[in-house]
């Protein structure tokens, strides 16, 4: 009986992250194409629904009434099998996010994550750099070299990234002195946030994340005015839609992940001691999760809509001599004031 | 543990179909595939042996790091003709053969007839510590500081040795 609660409990919270990520994803898309309207002073997508606001399911069923071609040169299997590795990626890493302190609800304790473990942060590291084989699988198996010279080209910057990403969140691990999420949320307690202990590292996780994601100034695994498309060029219907999504759902893991290890995650600052009751303050806590992610999501699509895209050579050189010696410098940065202040 | 065993053998078996497809497969870029998917069996059984670090360490370094330039290299190069290299040769088959039952009676040798897992101890809870993150630093940086700091050093000098054969032209 203990056991089906526990699984029960679990289910229930995989269930509503699940829902949320999807509702989020798609919503993500309309808040996109409404941001980009009012940045550039047009109206964006007003007809569907109020203020446009049934767009992204308008959106979902065009591409799935859409006819599905495979080049006849392509490889079927890999073909299908990469738009689901990407998705299974990033929908994967969710797991390990905190989203919320530790409630009692009903005599029992609950935990506000998917899965606390021990190793939560290298699960991400080791997730993230399997995202790398949906992109080349999609660019090789579709049997045309535009795509497999755009599945090398995202592939090599998300490899080039990956570095950089590792050595900001090497910072944060120092100085938490743990790989659990939770912990290293609850080290950020008040306004001990990382991104003001370590700024320098906080703007190499930034970059890094952008690149990762793919997002403008970096989204040179896309380039759709300039370089046919990348890996996606002969994807359509569903599956491109598979990969499209991914690419969204990538930007909520990013900025889940930057509020967990840089922003404080889940803490509002000492609100334990404004003496509210404790559901209360769990809902705060949770609602503060949300909020900032919100703006770390805005901030990536007011970046998108502002900065112009890099070349490839100008992105290589920035991730390798500019991020990568940054990312080390944070490193050294954080453990001086370890050795110092003994924090 | 019934579930423990459940999931033993779930991976065990996708760790060996996966290899001996890898193996069968006449197209590289499959085998790589079929490679990755072995990785992630392995990475499973040593999660099932309360080895995280190990485990996900598996994943980062094999499936995520070294197999993605396997793939790079193996999707530029043109297979058909490495295809027709290895039809041909009946020798390099029989060396294999031999080979590889070579290596079987050694790994059957050693589980079968010299228990290697005698030494080890049961202590669930001491194996379970011996496992994470904290000790593998602890241990890296105390008693196995010598070799790990060699093998820090050797990789610096393979960095720069790739640097210097990558760049032609080295002023």
């Amino acid at each position: 009986m203990e056991l089906l609660i526990q699984a029960g409990i679990a289910l229930a919270k995989i269930l509503i992250v699940i829902t949320v990520m999807l509702l989020t994803v798609s919503y993500l898309v309309y808040f996109e194409r409404k941001i980009s309207a009012w940045i550039q002073n047009r109206r964006g997508p007003n007809r569907v629904g109020w203020y446009g606001a049934l767009q992204p399911f308008a959106d979902v069923f065009k591409l799935l009434l859409k006819e599905d071609i495979v080049p006849s040169n392509a490889n079927k299997f890999i073909h299908s099998l990469a738009p689901f590795i990407t998705l299974f990626v990033s929908f994967a890493t969710y797991a390990v996010i905190p989203f919320g302190p530790d409630i009692k609800l009903f005599g029992r304790t609950i935990q506000l994550a998917l899965a606390d473990v021990n190793i939560g942060v290298l699960y991400v590291l080791a997730l993230t750099s399997l995202g790398v084989y949906g992109l080349t699988f999609a660019g090789w198996s579709s049997g045309s070299k535009y795509s497999l010279l755009g599945g090398i080209r995202s592939s090599a910057q998300m490899i080039s990234y990956e570095v950089s990403m590792g050595f900001s969140i090497a910072g944060v691990i120092l100085l938490s002195e743990s790989l659990r999420p939770m912990a290293i949320v609850e080290s950020q307690y008040g306004f001990m946030w990382n991104a003001l202990i370590q700024p320098i590292g906080f703007i190499t996780i930034v970059v890094s994340a952008f690149a990762e994601t793919n997002r403008l100034p970096f989204d040179l695994p896309e380039a759709e005015p300039e370089l046919v498309g990348g890996y996606h060029t002969e994807y359509s219907s569903m599956k491109f839609a598979g990969f499209f999504l991914a690419e969204y759902a990538n930007m909520i893991i990013a900025s889940a992940m930057i509020v967990t290890l840089y922003l404080g995650g889940w803490q509002f600052p000492y609100i334990d001691k404004f003496g509210l009751s404790m559901g209360l303050t769990a809902g705060i806590q949770v609602l503060s999760f949300l909020l900032k992610m919100a703006l770390v999501l805005f901030f990536f699509i007011w970046v998108r809509w502002s900065i112009p895209r890099f070349r490839y050579d100008q992105l290589m050189n920035l991730g390798w001599k500019v991020m990568f010696p940054l990312s080390l410098l944070n490193l050294i940065w954080v453990a001086a004031l370890i050795m110092i202040f003994n924090i | 543990m019934p579930f423990e065993i459940i999931l033993f053998v779930f991976f065990a078996l996708i760790a060996a179909v996966s290899s001996v497809v890898m193996v069968t497969r006449p197209n590289p870029v499959m085998s790589a595939i079929f490679l990755v998917i072995n990785f992630f069996a392995l990475a499973g059984l040593y999660l099932l042996l309360h080895a995280q670090f190990i485990s996900v360490v598996q994943v980062i370094v094999y499936a995520g790091a070294i197999m993605v330039l396997f793939l790079f290299v193996l999707m530029l190069l043109n297979s058909k003709s490495e295809q027709k290299l290895l039809s041909g040769q009946k020798k390099i088959k029989v060396f294999a053969i031999v080979l590889a039952a070579f290596v079987f009676i050694q790994i059957a040798y050693l589980i079968f007839f010299s228990s290697p897992s005698r030494s080890l101890s049961p202590d669930v809870a001491a194996s379970i510590k011996a496992g994470t993150v904290e000790e593998i630093g602890r241990q890296l940086y105390t008693g196995y500081i010598l070799p790990f700091e060699a093998a820090g050093f050797l990789l610096l000098a393979a960095t720069i040795g790739a640097l210097v054969l990558a760049k032609k032209k080295f002023n």
